[in-house]
């Protein structure tokens, strides 16, 4: 069991374990290495979102024997990329079903010479009519994909939703929608790979999960897993984005090295980039929601649709824990959610921070503050009224065992924001300013690690060995790209192995050295992976007292002098740990019915936003976020997870929109897909409240995902304090907010005098 | 890309091959045209580190700014920031740091964007451009300088030498706004740019030109005539809200709409004259 | 265009150095791939991302958007040339501690720009900061770690300027 007793290390500002490295410049990135003799590759794309290719000629004038072409034919195995279905072809054969779509590959030594010859090679289709929206896509008229267009539903109920229509004293109805959102992580993807004579091969690039790199290039090679090694290169922030698409660019690159006879770069750039590779899920959710006389949920009828793409990548994943986190963390004794996740011909939606949350959460808060609204309630009572409290169920039945504070995180966040004596201050103003502000909020829980089962199929595998030089490894495949992996697990394994922190270092992230501890996604790795090495450590320390007689007390001198006996009789130092899911804990995959995750994260985030009424732009002024995540392994890395990811979900509200032109994202650019700036991020207040959590690492519950799930919700519930107007849908840009402000007046009124 | 270092050197290679050289100073545009593979222009011809290029010159009545002069030297001069306000603000919207201490004030003209930043406060400022050539110099007003989308005055062998601005609206009232995406590294949605002298309540003197609402930079002067010699009434802000909205011929484009920037840009018309109203001009 | 290869000379970090390339060649590539530079790194390639910024005479740039012809003669600082013999500067030091740095590809620009802004500015306002790293997109901090940062680094340079100073003159 974890202890919450005062640790030396865990809960320490240690320095990033990488950081130094990152800071000198010297860290290295995939497109920082130079494989000798490496060739360059470039990917030939689809140009248009549905169509048969009739043809593929090569232009003449290009002296094709000096590159490497690789299409669908050359590929050895299977032509999948293997996620949860293979319905995704590694090359476009014979059909493509959406834009940037790749059908062919190109390498040649010089790197200058690959955008001429691409534009060298003319494909001609035979175009199929495309669908492009959700309200296309199920009216099914046109199928895009499989029988009926539908890429997975799931249907969550609790109690008897219809019997309470009649009786309640509230209807309340209503509909949201959210937006496509870019990564924008500042490292593009990219690979290189090497293929060896033998039949082997060697990719190593910017990932989060090489372990889905692996089984991607074992069924596209046909290869057994040893033969196949992966191997994370430093990555240069990833949120999801390098969660699945990565094994693509893996096997491209692969494919290009078996071709061409040399290893091989496939490095993407912004354009490509944006344009090709996976965003997050567009979303429209309707909630009707039953209340009776004081505001208390009856019933919520929830139905959620999301835009899955081309193909089916993760979307079943993410529709699954959107249809778990969208009744919000409420009590309700009749829940109804039905979801469906809806091919398209827009390039496949994937993995995005969230995971689906983001959506949802948008949704729910929105409507408690439209419920509100409708009865005449204080926003934040409606909701202190409706707060699941411990020994409660939630929608899927989950007894909610462990302690549970959101009054408390509630109290904080109106006390740390000023959000009464704000909300009294600005109304006042607003009568007289063409400024106008508002303070509005969110209250979430998100779900720490895979969801149902997940865990238990994942089945991970995760430890510490001994190097023979005095250093303690962290085995595990989760990997760092900038949320501080490194830092929390060699932080974990110092505090249990009663060692320094400089005394442990991470394992390389390579598949030929580390076991699969499970991907590096779903806020897991503090949790979960935690607990693992944490367990883990207590064993070698317990083999070290077994096999070299290592004492109660010991200093690091003392502790290596041991690893050394234990390695003379043994032959190795190493303890590993397989995951068993915290006791008492069921999940039904069938009727969604149990817990869903073994411990929830909680937040309330509050935003103070000013409407300009002059140019029709909301900005948000100052940012507070509370949250309880369990035990904070590193305080430092951990505001950083809560600000950047907030940051995010402010872009998410405000700024950022994946602009689609039949099928193509029309601003594939830094210069008009629009992140904010330094100048655009406001002051962001962060606040934890710990309450250890007994299965996580150290106590830790999961933090990554959480930040980004509340910004767009709190800023749109304030821009409707502000200005009085209630939007439900995301991105909201000047010219939406202009519409809904002022279109209907004539434009040559004066506004203000 | 060539650098014959010296101006002289410049003009005789445009007067020996005339059209086919495009000059090219810090890059900031032509470089990322150049890594898209959108560059036409088959010779460049550096004007970097041409020292008769880069100078900011103030008299008495007038200010004179080399055309490589980058908007880091222009922010930086305490007499332009004094005498030329509107001009070292918009110098601050270009991009960030790093593309101010490249990008010049020439280039911000001969690029001709409708949305560069640094239009609207020249043509507020009654500016006048000199061009060079190895037939010597000539003076044109700015006004006249953009001819057309992306498209200017000068001919083919000739470079942007100088902007040159009388600084005489230090007692007018001076108002100058940038919408854009973001606070910081944003292309205009809109920006208008005015000065404007208030004398009894009456409108005096004034000058009003507005980016992104057509295509080029582009004075308003039917807005500026609805207001010259009015008091600022209800009634005459929106008159000049109208002449605006009749003058401007903005896009809807991949940044914004047409009709988000026509009404932006009136109500930032509409801000300017409650300020000048409620603050007047200098006496 | 004229591509013909000439021979470049400037100096890095304060090491002389000649290249042979095209005069159109990005001062990135130069960096990156004749020089063996990696830290400098490219994230958009055209200047809006601030990732490949160095220091050129003095003026922070983006290493994109530069013909390397336009570097003849130049005296260019890159994030290689922050640390001395290994030791990381105060600026480094204070991301270190401060949660300024997270997945890093964008901290070796932003370094170079907050670098500039504290050589010029060496007791910058909040706004000030904020301006001068307005053209460093950084995705994973939310700025606030590298606002921290730099705070810090101003402070500590004041405590002790000599040596500072004369690292970023380098």
């Amino acid at each position: 069991m974890s202890s919450s007793a005062t640790t030396r290390i865990v809960g320490a500002p240690v320095p990033r374990k990488e950081g130094a490295d990152k800071l000198r410049g010297c860290a290295r990135y995939v497109d920082d290495i130079a494989p000798e003799g490496a060739w360059h590759g470039l990917t030939v794309r689809s140009a248009i979102p549905r169509g048969i290719i009739r043809s593929i000629a090569f232009d003449p004038a290009i002296d094709w024997s000096q590159f490497a072409v690789v299409t669908a034919a050359d590929i050895p195995g299977q032509n999948c990329i293997q996620l949860i279905v293979a319905d995704q072809p590694c090359l476009a054969a014979g059909r493509v079903n959406h834009c940037e779509e790749a059908i062919l590959l190109l390498a040649h030594p010089d790197k200058h010479k690959l955008r001429e010859a691409a534009a060298g090679v003319r494909i001609d289709y035979d175009p199929l009519p495309p669908v492009f929206t959700i309200e296309e896509s199920e009216r099914q008229e046109t199928i895009v994909w499989g029988e009926d267009n539908l890429l997975k539903s799931f249907l969550l109920e609790k109690g008897d939703v219809d019997s309470v229509w009649e009786r309640a004293a509230h209807i309340v109805t209503g509909e949201y929608r959210t937006g496509a959102q870019e990564h924008l992580y500042i490292e593009n993807q990219g690979m290189a790979a090497e293929y060896g004579a033998e039949g082997s091969v060697k990719v190593w690039g910017s990932m989060q999960c090489p372990y889905y790199v692996v089984r991607s290039l074992c069924r596209v090679f046909g290869l057994p897993e040893d033969k196949v090694r992966v191997i994370q290169t430093e990555t240069g922030g990833a949120f999801g984005g390098k969660e699945d698409y990565p094994s693509v660019v893996g096997c491209h690159a692969a494919l290009l090295a078996m071709k061409s006879g040399h290893p091989v770069k496939l490095i993407y750039d912004r354009m490509e980039d944006l344009a090709s590779t996976t965003k997050r899920h567009p979303s429209r959710v309707r909630h009707r929601t039953a209340l009776d006389r004081d505001g208390k949920l009856l019933a919520m009828e929830i139905d959620l649709a999301t835009d899955g793409g081309a193909y089916s990548t993760l979307s079943s994943t993410v529709l699954s824990r959107a249809t778990l986190h969208a009744p919000g963390p409420y009590l309700c004794p009749n829940v109804r959610v039905r979801a469906r996740s809806w091919a398209t011909n827009n390039v496949p939606y994937g993995a995005f921070r969230g995971f689906g949350a983001p959506q949802v959460i948008f949704a729910m808060e929105r409507h408690m503050d439209e419920i509100a609204a409708a009865l005449g309630f204080d926003p934040v009572e409606l909701r202190r009224r409706n707060f699941l409290h411990h020994g409660d169920a939630n929608a899927t039945g989950q007894l909610m065992r462990e302690p549970m504070i959101l009054d408390q995180l509630l109290d904080r966040a109106l006390k740390e924001s000023g959000y009464y004596a704000k909300r009294t201050r600005f109304a006042r103003e607003n009568a007289t300013s063409p400024i106008k502000r508002g303070m509005g909020m969110a209250a979430y829980y998100h779900g720490s690690g895979f969801t149902g089962s997940g865990e238990v199929y994942l089945n991970s595998l995760a430890g510490v060995d001994v190097t023979p030089n005095g250093k303690v490894r962290v085995l595990a495949s989760n990997t760092e790209f900038g949320q501080g992996t490194n830092t929390i697990l060699t932080q974990i394994a110092a505090e249990a192995l009663g060692i320094g922190y400089e005394d442990v270092l991470m394992a390389a992230p390579d598949t030929g050295i580390v076991p699969n501890s499970g991907p590096t996604v779903a806020s897991r790795t503090s949790m979960v992976v935690g607990r693992l090495i944490e367990r883990a450590s207590a064993g070698l320390v317990r083999l070290l007292r077994e096999h070299a007689g290592l004492g109660e007390r010991y200093t690091s001198a003392e502790f290596f002098l041991a690893c050394e006996r234990c390695r003379a009789v043994l032959g190795q130092v190493k303890s590993l740990c397989r995951y068993e899911p915290p006791p008492g804990i069921s999940w039904d995959d069938e009727t969604y019915h149990g817990a869903a995750y073994p411990a929830y994260a909680w937040a309330i985030q509050v935003a103070q936003v000013a409407v300009d009424t002059v140019t029709c732009s909301a900005e948000v002024e100052e940012f507070w976020a509370v949250q309880e995540v369990g035990r904070v392994i590193h305080p430092v890395l951990a505001a950083g997870q809560i600000e950047g990811g907030i940051a995010q979900g402010i872009g998410y509200a405000l700024y950022e929109k994946v602009i689609l032109e039949n099928g193509r994202m029309a601003n594939s650019q830094m210069t008009n897909y629009i992140m904010p700036t330094a100048e655009d991020v406001p002051p962001i207040h962060v606040y934890f409240e710990e309450i250890p959590y007994r299965y996580g690492g150290f106590g830790a519950k999961g933090l990554g995902e959480l930040p980004h799930d509340g910004p767009a919700p709190a800023i749109l519930n304030a821009i409707r304090d502000a200005a009085g107007v209630a939007i439900n849908a995301i991105p909201l840009l000047p010219e939406e907010l202009f519409a809904e402000l002022v279109a209907h007046m004539p434009a040559g009124e004066p506004a203000a005098l | 890309m060539i650098a014959p270092g010296g101006l002289d050197a410049v003009l005789e290679l445009l007067a020996r091959e005339p059209g086919a050289w495009t000059p090219i100073a810090g890059g900031t545009e032509l470089m990322v045209a150049f890594a898209a593979g959108r560059l036409a222009a088959p010779k460049l011809v550096s004007l970097w580190n041409i020292p008769a290029l880069r100078f900011i010159e103030t008299g008495a009545g007038s200010a004179a700014i080399g055309a490589a002069s980058t908007f880091l030297d222009l922010r930086a001069h305490a007499v332009l920031a004094a005498k030329l306000p509107l001009l070292v603000k918009a110098a601050s919207w270009i991009g960030s740091i790093a593309n101010q201490s490249r990008a010049t004030l020439g280039g911000n003209l001969v690029n001709g964007s409708p949305a560069a930043d640094s239009s609207p406060a020249l043509l507020v400022y009654d500016a006048e451009v000199e061009l060079i050539s190895v037939r010597g110099r000539r003076r044109i007003p700015y006004a006249e300088f953009h001819t057309g989308y992306k498209r200017n005055a000068l001919a083919t062998d000739e470079l942007l030498y100088a902007v040159h601005l009388p600084c005489r609206f230090t007692r007018h009232k001076q108002y100058i706004r940038k919408v854009g995406a973001r606070r910081a590294m944003a292309v205009a949605k809109a920006a208008l740019a005015a000065t404007a002298l208030l004398r009894d309540g009456v409108v005096g003197e004034i000058r009003l030109a507005a980016a992104s609402v057509a295509p080029v930079p582009t004075r308003l002067y039917q807005a500026e005539a609805a207001l010259a010699g009015r008091p600022i009434t209800r009634q005459t802000v929106q008159a000049a809200r109208e002449a605006l909205l009749a003058e401007v011929r903005p896009i809807d484009d991949i940044r914004s709409t047409a009709e988000y920037r026509r009404r932006v840009t009136a109500n930032l018309l509409e801000e300017f004259l409650l300020e000048l109203r409620r603050e007047g001009s200098r006496p | 265009m004229n591509t013909d290869w000439q021979a470049i000379r400037f100096t890095v970090n304060g090491v002389s150095c000649t290249v042979h390339a095209p005069p159109m060649k990005r001062l990135l590539d130069v960096l990156r791939e004749d020089l063996h530079l990696t830290g400098t790194k490219e994230g958009c390639g055209e200047g809006e991302c601030g990732s490949c910024s160095v220091r050129m005479n003095g003026d922070l740039v983006n290493s994109c958007l530069v013909p390397v012809l336009q570097a003849e003669g130049a005296e260019i600082q890159t994030v290689e040339g922050l640390s001395l013999d290994g030791e990381l500067s105060v600026l480094q030091e204070a991301f270190l501690q401060h949660g300024g740095a997270q997945c890093g590809i964008c901290t070796p620009g932003m370094l170079m720009a907050a670098a500039q802004l504290l050589t010029r500015t060496p007791h910058p306002t909040t706004a000030e900061i904020r301006e001068a790293l307005a053209g460093n997109l950084c995705r994973c901090t939310g700025f606030m770690g590298i606002f921290a940062s730099v705070a810090a680094a101003a402070e500590a340079q004041a405590a002790a300027p000599a040596a500072e100073t004369a690292r970023h003159a380098r």
